[in-house]
């Protein structure tokens, strides 16, 4: 097909390129996490843990093309949420339609954005692993996706949507990905309870059986980002894309750079010795802290945002265990937390659109962030809390005690992630 | 002196060894070994799907527990065990087996003394 110039200008071929493997790059980011997460727990979860990352991948990609785009990119209803009756299944979206003055396809936007819904409810799923019901866990990530996800990427990122009319800076999703998974994970956490081995094996930790994974996780997570962050530019800037990204793509290497630094450091210092889940924890944390401010900081302010969030997610995570719950993967430890502080820290180090407080700026922005922020932990923990608890009432959100110990993958899936040589 | 060699179901390793530990504490750590095997009793292993091919694989998979005890103990652990490996919901099929052997003596790598005082 011919793809002809709108009256709204011409298309623009670099940044369609870089959109449509932006959205490739994110799209791996979801394999990433499915194998930093299945490290991460014991050998008979493996397959579980990894289908809870999978599993969104196929129903999110199902759902956003047939609503999960129109609520959340269709015409805003009152800044609250979007609705456009012919973007459903996107019968009436010709392929030759641009979006908005950005240069490229509408479609290339539904894309890159469904990688962004499909890896949220996936990062959900780090809190409750090893223990939740993998038919609740899908049925929990559509309507999550639906009335949550969609909402609140209307807020932050459709014109027209209340935060983004109020200049609420979240380039790539701290605020709509990170904050509000995050959260949502700890609301989840609470309501499904404990694993059963959670106290009685080492002292309150389970024990990761495959590291190497969860090294390997994180790598494509890191490469991935630059899709995710740098690919946000093409969505956010016209005509100067290409500036935009290149900005993006150097903070997000800074930060995560930064931050894996930064852990290791600290727990060097803390308990001794490096180690290679605190790398990969510290990179994936700076890479969440980076998020909201790609697009608006410099690469220095990125180094300090990297480092900053970094010590914030490690001490999250040193807290948990006086809390009680458990956050199985620390969804909440890193992405709850690591958001936040990217969301505030964009406050203070922006410098494009507008200066942040200390950047020769005054607090209007560190505010406006604190309002994002503030909106995005109120709406998750409620949304979370009505659709669990309904879904705990109904379905149920656990695996029984004897599936459990069984493990997952046999009890849930019929298989096994490793079978011995002599069976 | 007799040492107990116990197969028991993975899942019921955690519970085993807290019923050991209550029995055979005597204020410091009980000894123990642990080893993954496979193999089968009278049931067959789990039924898995390849690609929507129910398969059963010959061998399942078992915990095996060795453990050396003087003779006082002998009956307590194998009680201990017995609790921990069946479970609440009472005994199954394949919930394993516990083998008692004579053990006609045992050494203290450290410090080279034998018999009881070494278990």
């Amino acid at each position: 097909m011919l793809i002809q110039a709108t009256p709204d200008g011409a298309i623009d071929s670099g940044s369609t390129a870089w959109m449509l493997a932006s959205a490739a790059f994110v799209l791996l980011m979801v394999p990433g996490l499915a194998m930093f997460y299945a490290g991460m727990v014991r050998r008979k979860n493996i397959i579980a843990t990894m289908l809870y990352s999978y599993g969104a991948m196929a129903l999110i990609g199902v759902q956003w093309i047939l609503v999960g785009y129109a609520l959340a990119f269709g015409k805003s209803v009152g800044g609250w949420i979007g609705w456009d009756p012919a973007l459903l299944g996107l019968q009436g979206l010709p392929a030759d339609r641009l979006y908005g003055d950005k240069g490229i396809p509408e479609l290339a936007f539904v894309m890159f954005q469904g990688k962004f819904a499909i890896i949220t409810p996936a990062l959900i799923s780090g809190a409750v692993a090893e223990r939740m019901k993998f038919s609740t866990f899908l049925t929990f990530s559509l309507l999550w996706a639906t009335f949550i996800y969609c909402p609140m990427a209307h807020w932050v990122w459709a014109p027209g949507g209340w935060l983004f009319e109020r200049g609420v800076l979240d380039f790539a999703g701290g605020t709509v990905v990170h904050i509000s998974s995050g959260v949502s994970a700890l609301v989840l956490a609470l309501l499904i309870g404990k694993r059963l081995d959670y106290q009685t094996t080492s002292g309150g930790a389970v024990l990761p059986h495959n590291l190497p994974m969860t090294l390997t996780g994180a790598g494509l997570l890191w490469f991935g980002w630059f899709g995710f962050n740098a690919g946000s530019a093409v969505a956010v800037e016209h005509p100067v894309a290409g500036a935009s990204a290149s900005l993006a793509f150097a903070t997000t290497q800074t930060a995560a750079a930064a931050a894996g630094l930064a852990w290791i450091l600290i727990e060097w210092w803390h308990h001794g010795k490096p180690t290679s889940l605190g790398m990969a924890s510290g990179v994936v944390a700076g890479l969440v802290g980076i998020t909201p401010a790609a697009g608006h900081v410099r690469p220095l302010a990125a180094l300090l945002i990297g480092a900053l969030t970094s010590a914030g997610c490690y001490a999250a995570v040193q807290l948990k265990g006086r809390f009680g719950y458990d956050d199985a993967l620390d969804a909440f430890g890193v992405h709850g937390v690591g958001g936040l502080i990217g969301a505030l820290a964009t406050g203070l180090f922006c410098f494009v659109p507008v200066a942040g407080l200390l950047t020769g700026g005054g607090p209007e922005q560190l505010i406006k962030q604190a309002l994002g922020a503030g909106a995005a932990i109120v709406f998750a923990a409620v949304g979370t809390l009505i659709i669990a608890s309904a879904l705990k009432a109904t379905m149920g959100l656990r695996v029984s005690p004897a599936q459990e110990r069984e493990g997952l993958d046999l009890s849930l899936h019929g298989e096994r992630g490793y079978h011995s040589e002599l069976v | 002196m007799k040492l107990i060699v116990a197969i028991v179901r993975p899942e019921r390793l955690d519970a085993v060894q807290r019923e050991l530990q209550a029995v055979l504490n005597e204020g410091d750590q009980y000894r123990l070994t642990v080893r993954a095997v496979e193999g089968h009793g009278r049931q067959q292993g789990e039924v898995e799907y390849v690609r929507g091919q129910p398969v059963r694989s010959r061998m399942v998979s078992r915990v095996e527990v060795t453990i050396g005890v003087n003779d006082d103990y002998v009956e307590p652990a194998v009680a201990a065990i017995l609790r921990g490996a069946r479970g609440a919901e009472g005994g199954e099929v394949g919930d394993g087996k516990i083998f008692v052997l004579p053990l006609d003596d045992c050494v203290r790598i450290r410090t080279g003394e034998r018999g009881r005082s070494a278990i």
